[in-house]
């Protein structure tokens, strides 16, 4: 690309620019148009679990369908109640979708393809992460309806907090890679991290649910309690750019755990034919969507006490355990900062994913003692059916 | 003092990559991508809002304009006081977020610290335990 | 706060005086309006919600957005018309209402209803019952966010509900049952169908179950939420599984069996904690009940006629009223003018899934009720809501008045 802008005329400098404003616009263009497709595998794999169908009627297999709402969703009118803070009111739904496509810039989409290679990677990524939370909170606030303004409190509690946890786990990466760029934590994937780290998959996979706000931990927009929580003032394409950013961003989470966690554009061919890398991210990333849809699915929403105490009495003191125990495994193996092959990351991996495995068993046991106690006091409930009432001769007859 | 130790050879470690000036001038252009996406986002973000608002029809009555309350009027005003609660949780986020930034840095030069690297910032983990611990045992991560 | 403000478009807070507290005069506490248009108020159900944060300090329902009037209207309707308003009233047990107005009429006018009749009454009934409990099921685990469920139980729904297409030609308002009987006699196909739903559903009750009953989350949502002591039970006048839920063994199937309920053996779950999750195991359990006494029914059926052959009350059936000149004049005169019961008051009551439902009924001599009753469940227990509800938040609410198994068309009439 480079050398074709400067085949026809410009300086190095002036090429490289264009091309990497070209390449974002590219980034830029396909996080949007994924989302039309997204939402539409979105919408069916949650129909298949509730045994529906989804959307069949435009297009073939109903994959049109999210075109035609976008355009519907562009022509509706746009209310906006009177009362309203209007600057955070109008720049929150600007600034949901703005965070997550940022997040887009440093993704490396194959071995050659991505939008800016920031060597500080991972910070960014946190850093314009939390724009997100920002946005909820704007809107919440701004938009002078109680049931938003309860949506922007929980938002205060719920997303600043799980982002400690996703945090810590983040930092398993780093440290196996040396590194903040998420092209070289890629790189550094000669056995995709799941195998060594799979503790930190989970925690991150958790809090980063927890972070978007889907799942179990829908709390910011529970319908059946807030009605929809901060974006309950907002309609038409406004409600829209909501929708998608919170699409984005949940897919964003898939992303980057098949970016951090699962080798990325990494695998067979990937570095010879580097448009497979793409596909081999891609379908690594709908693969850990697929299983987050199916958490979503299946369990019932937490309430915001239990949400708080899960984070800090359970999910931070484990992450920060589990930190240091990769850590400290880490440094007593010999030879960890040259790992250049998939043989001399086998080792390495072993140990890690041993302890792993001793790291669950433990928190299995925990769990486990925890259930049979619960299960005992169920049993106990149900055990009550009662003998036949005394037939009275009650009032009335 | 172990502490400040250990983050001065981390800033070491850090500032080794950077030899002069035009390498420093070099990262920051790799900031530029991102500048034009955040141009882009929000030129698109706005014409996308301002299509709507041209192709969609506007037509305000004194009722939709009223904050949603389920349909009845609403009492009072919904820009109010914050429950203490969840600044509780704010503030315990700000602790615990900046001692991991903390965190960041070492695990960035983790693979060229010695055992000694893990030691220091296994003492600060264990000042950080500490003060979770006290944190947990004075109630302060109870919701009520 | 902010800005310009039409006072007009505000509520008016001086008007809650005594609902809420002082602090919420003053602006320290938040008063909100949960309904009518809410998605989790099953139907038009408002709540006046005095909130600390997210704590209810103060919970005042206020019903009414649904009312229809149906008790006016049995005014105007002859005995035999008013049936189809009783489906109309809880929606989601309509042969249930059925059954609670035709005893009434029954009772009044001395009719005995054939022995065929009575069961295929407690058969249906009983169907009926797993119909609103899956409604219930449905709506309750969706309010507490497992959405699936929902999706689950209206998939098993279909199958009562083609039931009731097959036996009344409606789906959900059947009007089945008549004063004195039935409409008519089952068709041949009903059998191997209500069989083949015996034989379905019970590993659907199951998987419910996985789902949720040992569900943490679930458990975390609903153990020692709304908790309602026995003594407060029975004090605000609670019954069927709420009471029960409370460890009260108070099932009118049992104490006050009807339409030969004596004659089925099953069993009344029991709860002892008196919380959302003690009501919910004695729903689901009761659905397995319900799945026992209708297999007995099906087994004993009596054969035989499925009306009563008092001429004066119950219309003769269509192949007499060629050869018979005397079934020809009942017919005209029922369908014409109505009969006309002795005059006096009846009360009854039966079981339906949401608790007592009694049937007041006073006659004067004339072809139409003089003025009817219904004491409806919705009513009472959403009364006890506020007492359950204080101190929770609105999280838990939500669970709580799924609990509770209000449905407005029957707290309102």
């Amino acid at each position: 690309m480079t050398g074709f802008l400067q085949d026809i005329g410009l300086s190095y400098e002036l090429a490289v620019l264009v091309a990497k404003a070209l390449g974002v616009a590219v980034v830029g263009a396909f996080g949007l148009l994924w989302t039309l497709l997204g939402i539409w595998i979105e919408r069916k794999v949650a129909a298949r679990f509730q045994d529906r169908v989804g959307p069949n009627r435009v297009g073939p297999f109903g994959l049109l369908q999210s075109i035609a709402d976008a355009v519907k969703i562009i022509l509706k009118e746009d209310i906006m109640n009177r009362h309203v803070d209007r600057w955070p009111y109008n720049l929150a739904p600007i600034l949901s979708t703005l965070s997550v496509m940022l997040i887009w810039a440093v993704i490396p989409f194959t071995a050659a393809w991505v939008g800016a290679d920031l060597n500080v990677g991972v910070l960014y990524l946190v850093a314009v992460g939390s724009l997100g939370t920002v946005a909820v909170i704007m809107a919440g606030w701004s938009s002078n309806n109680k049931y938003a303004l309860i949506s922007a409190f929980r938002a205060v509690a719920q997303l600043i907090s799980y982002e400690v946890p996703m945090v810590i786990s983040l930092l398993v990466p780093v440290m196996l890679a040396g590194s903040l760029s998420v092209q070289a934590i890629v790189k550094s994937q000669h056995i995709a991290y799941l195998f060594a780290v799979p503790m930190t998959v989970l925690i991150f996979l958790i809090s980063g649910q927890a972070e978007n706000g889907r799942g179990p931990f829908d709390l910011l927009e529970a319908e059946s309690e807030i009605v929809a929580g901060f974006h309950i003032e907002y309609s038409g394409m406004k409600f829209g750019m909501f929708y998608v950013g919170e699409f984005l961003h949940a897919f964003t989470l898939s992303v980057l755990t098949a970016l951090l966690f699962l080798g990325g554009w990494q695998g067979p061919l990937a570095e010879k034919i580097i448009p497979l890398g793409f596909v081999y991210l891609l379908l690594k990333s709908v693969f850990v969507y697929f299983v987050l849809i199916w958490v979503r699915m299946t369990l019932p929403r937490v309430r915001i006490d239990h949400l708080l105490n899960f984070n800090w009495k359970f999910l931070v003191p484990l992450s920060l355990i589990n930190l240091l125990v990769v850590a400290f495994l880490w440094k007593l193996m010999p030879d960890t900062d040259q790992i250049n092959s998939f043989a001399d990351a086998l080792g390495p991996t072993l140990v890690l994913f041993l302890a792993n495995v001793v790291m669950f068993a433990g928190v299995a046991w925990w769990l486990r003692e925890w259930a049979r106690r619960d299960r005992e006091h169920i049993e106990a409930r149900r055990a009550v059916v009662a003998e036949p009432a005394e037939a009275t001769a009650a009032a009335g007859d | 003092m172990l502490i400040s130790r250990c983050l001065f050879r981390l800033e070491q470690a850090e500032l080794n990559g950077f030899h002069n000036k035009t390498e420093i001038l070099a990262v920051l252009s790799d900031f530029a991508p991102i500048a034009s996406l955040f141009a882009l986002s929000v030129l698109v973000g706005v014409m996308i809002l301002f299509m709507s608002r041209m192709l969609g029809p506007f037509r305000p009555t004194a009722r939709k304009l009223v904050p949603y309350e389920s349909g009845m009027r609403p009492y009072g005003d919904a820009i109010r006081r914050i429950p203490v609660k969840f600044y509780r949780v704010a503030v315990l986020f700000i602790l615990f977020d900046i001692e991991v930034i903390f965190f960041l840095p070492w695990a960035v030069v983790f693979r060229d610290l010695r055992l000694y690297g893990l030691a220091v910032m296994g003492f600060f983990f264990l000042v950080l335990t500490v003060g979770f611990v006290y944190e947990w045992m004075v109630g302060g991560l109870e919701w009520d | 706060m902010t800005g310009i403000r039409d006072s007009a478009w505000e509520g008016d807070l001086e008007q809650l005086k005594g609902l809420v507290s002082e602090r919420a005069l003053t602006g320290e506490t938040m008063v909100l309006n949960m309904g009518p248009q809410h998605p989790s108020t099953h139907g038009v159900l408002r709540l006046i919600l005095e909130l600390d944060g997210e704590t209810i300090v103060n919970c005042t329902p206020d019903v009414g957005y649904l009312h229809t009037g149906i008790e006016k209207t049995f005014e105007s309707k002859r005995y035999e018309q008013a049936v189809v308003l009783t489906d109309r009233m809880d929606y989601l047990n309509p042969l249930g209402n059925n059954l609670a107005y035709c005893l009434a009429v029954e009772k009044l006018t001395e009719l005995d209803v054939p022995p065929r009749a009575q069961y295929l009454r407690v058969l249906l009934a009983e169907l009926t019952r797993i119909n609103s409990h899956l409604v219930w099921l449905g709506t309750h685990a969706l309010d507490i966010g497992a959405m699936s469920v929902f999706l689950y139980c209206f998939r098993e729904r279909e199958k009562v509900l083609d039931i009731f297409e097959m036996v009344a030609g409606q789906r959900m308002m059947a009007t089945y049952f008549r004063p004195g009987g039935l409409w008519r006699d089952v068709p041949e196909e009903f059998e191997p169908a209500v069989r083949d739903f015996l034989d379905y559903f019970p590993a659907k009750i199951d998987d419910y179950e996985k789902l949720l009953t040992e569900n943490p989350l679930w458990r975390d949502r609903t153990q020692g939420i709304g908790y309602l002591s026995a003594d407060d039970a029975v004090r605000l006048g609670c019954t069927g599984p709420t009471l029960r839920g409370s460890g009260v063994n108070w099932d009118i199937r049992k104490a006050i069996p009807y339409s030969s309920y004596d004659h089925f053996e099953f069993d009344v779950p029991l709860g002892q904690h008196g919380d959302v999750y003690d009501r919910y195991l004695i729903r689901i359990e009761e659905m397995r009940q319900s799945l026992r006494i209708v297999r007995q029914a099906l087994d004993n059926l009596p054969s035989g006629p499925v009306r009563s052959n008092n001429r004066k009350y119950v219309p003769p059936p269509r192949s007499e009223i060629g050869h018979s000149m005397e079934a020809l004049i009942h017919h005209f005169k029922l369908w014409t003018e109505g009969f006309r019961p002795p005059e006096g008051e009846v009360y009854v009551r039966v079981e339906s899934p949401r608790g007592e439902l009694g049937c007041f009924l006073a006659s004067d001599g004339s072809p139409r009720p003089w003025r009817v009753h219904f004491r409806t469940p919705s009513f009472i227990h959403l009364s006890a809501l506020p007492h359950m509800a204080k101190g929770h938040m609105i999280a838990d609410l939500v669970g709580i008045v799924g609990s509770i198994d209000i449905v407005l068309g029957d707290c309102d009439r």
